[in-house]
């Protein structure tokens, strides 16, 4: 049987298509991982000159002298931090709506649809939106308004992260605690919100990763500071903007801060998609 | 289920549950009515102002836009013109940069993504499917600054030596589309840009085609496989059909990334504002036109262009990614039914 088989043309035919194809397939995974290896290896070469401790102490340099990111680095955390405080909440109880009370009504799927175009839309243009409702009425540059645009984006991926994780919890949970007489807010906050813990720390991780390295939507709104500044009300410094203007710029010594930068961004960015994933598993 | 309910703390003060009989009731069950509705309505508060925020944007950028929208009105689409001393704008080189540079993405994204997910739901053993899966999700995190910065430096300067010359010396001589592959090699230009949002974009479609391949019913697959297939039929034959909202799906998402991509394409197209046949030439897209210019636009009638090129952008990448959520939506609501 098999020796008539493997005879036919036709058979042959379809074998060798197949081989073919599924090569293809395993060329083309090794296609996505080659990028990957190529751009991190770049990262950890050129980095790994650059990342020093003066790094972390010195400001940003003007050209032709030493320097670090120390400004830019606080400017980073600090503007990641405010708008990670801002857009936390708001994304948890957005998402706690979806998930716990939205079985009826056209606000929920609504809310839900509008949450996945903005997931996804593009961060220049919540730059924008900032700077049209905020900066442009202010008149000058901020930090607050660079905050306010990170929280924009923080927003969409912890209402859908916690929309999807409080959808897991499984409703006999909820059906006990109800049982046991306790009021629709204690069993969420008691009983949804522990049992999805978990899935939303990883969502609020995720967040963080991403605006870590979003740079378009700071570029009109905290814009840059070559100097250390705490003022929240005026332009800050941020490594993203910092990288952007040195990368650009002619300079051999920008050139080797900016990878410096580009490889902490990079590695903390990573670390934490990783942090999240294995927080998620467990 | 037991260990979550055991970390659930019920405070022995709680009245119990049959006192709601008894009027009036005890200020502990009144201060749990009044905490449920205010609770109720702040979590439906802040879901109605996310909901907002899709038209609060859209109507920002229509006000910041007004003077341009007045002055140019509709030609602004179809006009080439950008001329900040004139203040004559258009915005047709940014518009047809975007939709270049992302149709090349989509057209090297596709097929790569495609392999992929085959390989990562068909191919890959168990045990290698989550490293393998996590390594290609990790592409998408890589924020964008990081891709222009080494798509500058170091992608760039190789592929002028090594790729160029070669396309230039094989598809170069074909007819017709011989003149994309024309110029000087430079290095960075549109082909570049759009290399460059394939491999952004891959893991995005990868994701969304390995999750609607999952769902595809076992039963569909084995019956094929029954009947003699090989893998490549069953992929080709039975996934792929069922699965073909959902990979439309993805792919649309993936050209809304594309479409609004900033950083790692302000970095690498050139910003030349010029249409040229050629793709090795330096172009322009909507997202690098704003990153470059916006901050340092002087006058009313210059930012207010910029503001309606961001309008346009964000017109087009919704209407985009909305068609790709309501294509995954009914791949959903049809998985619903079958199951």
């Amino acid at each position: 049987m098999s020796a008539v088989v493997s005879e036919n043309p036709a058979y042959r035919r379809r074998k060798r298509r197949n081989a073919v194809m599924l090569s293809l397939s395993a060329v083309a995974l090794a296609f996505g991982l080659f990028w990957l290896a190529w751009i991190v290896g770049v990262l950890l070469w050129e980095g790994g000159t650059a990342l020093r401790p003066s790094l972390f102490v010195q400001m940003t340099p003007p050209p032709g002298s030493d320097g670090g990111l120390a400004n830019a680095i606080f400017g980073s955390v600090l503007m990641a931090g405010a708008g990670t405080l801002i857009g936390t909440p708001i994304g948890i109880l957005a998402g706690t709506y979806l998930a716990e009370y939205g079985r009826r009504g056209w606000l929920a799927p609504a809310t839900r649809f509008i949450n996945d175009v903005l997931l996804s839309a593009p961060s220049i243009v919540i730059g924008l939106f900032v700077y049209t409702v905020f900066v442009a009425k202010v008149g000058h540059f901020s930090a607050w308004a660079g905050a306010l645009a990170l929280a924009i984006i923080v927003i969409p991926v912890v209402v859908r992260t916690t929309d999807d994780m409080l959808k897991l919890v499984p409703h006999s949970l909820r059906e006990a605690a109800a049982a046991l007489g306790a009021p629709t807010w204690k069993v969420i906050t008691m009983v949804s919100y522990r049992a999805a813990r978990a899935g939303i720390v990883t969502g609020v991780l995720l967040a963080i990763a991403r605006i870590t390295g979003e740079t378009a939507p700071l570029l009109f709104t905290a814009l840059n500071n070559q100097f250390w500044s705490s003022d929240m009300n005026h332009p800050m410094a941020n490594l993203p903007v910092v990288i952007f203007q040195f990368a650009m710029s002619p300079y051999d010594d920008w050139h080797r801060l900016a990878w410096g930068g580009a490889a902490l961004i990079t590695l903390f960015v990573l670390a934490i998609n990783i942090a999240a994933r294995a927080l998620f598993r467990k | 289920m037991t260990a979550v309910l055991d970390n659930v703390r019920f405070r022995a003060a709680d009245p119990p549950a049959i006192a709601l009989e008894s009027a009036p009731r005890p200020p502990m069950l009144r201060n749990n009515a009044l905490m449920d509705a205010i609770f109720r309505n702040v979590t439906r508060f802040f879901a109605f102002l996310v909901f907002s925020l899709l038209a609060a944007i859209l109507v920002s950028l229509v006000v910041g836009a007004a003077p341009a929208l007045r002055k140019f009105g509709l030609p602004f689409l179809w006009t080439a013109d950008w001329d900040p001393v004139q203040e004559n704008f258009g915005a047709l080189v940014p518009i047809v940069g975007t939709l270049a540079t992302s149709a090349i993405a989509l057209i090297i994204a596709i097929p790569v993504s495609f392999g992929i997910a085959v390989f990562l739901t068909e191919l890959s053993p168990v045990w290698l499917r989550r490293p393998l899966g996590t390594a290609i999700e990790m592409l998408a995190a890589i924020p964008s600054i990081i891709y222009g910065m080494w798509g500058l430096f170091v992608f760039a300067p190789v592929f002028q030596i090594w790729v160029q010359p070669l396309l230039k010396k094989t598809v170069g001589q074909v007819p017709w589309i011989g003149s994309l592959f024309a110029g000087p090699p430079i290095g960075i230009g549109m082909l570049t840009a759009g290399i460059i949002l394939a491999i952004m974009v891959i893991p995005f479609i990868t994701a969304v085609m390995r999750d609607v391949f999952e769902i595809v019913p076992a039963m569909l697959k084995e019956s094929a496989y029954g009947l003699g297939s090989t893998t490549w039929e069953v992929v080709w034959h039975v996934v792929l059909p069922y699965a073909k909202v959902g990979v439309i799906g993805g792919i649309m998402l993936g050209l809304g990334r594309a479409l609004g991509e900033t950083m790692a394409v302000t970095f690498v197209i050139g910003n030349a504002h010029e249409i040229s046949r050629s793709l090795f030439a330096p172009g322009n897209s909507i997202a690098s036109a704003l990153a470059n210019e916006f901050t340092e636009a002087v006058g009313d009638l210059y930012t207010s262009s910029l503001i309606e090129l961001g309008l346009i952008l964000f017109l087009i990448t919704t209407i985009v990614l909305a068609c790709s959520k309501l294509l995954l939506l009914q791949l959903a609501k049809r998985e619903g039914t079958v199951a």
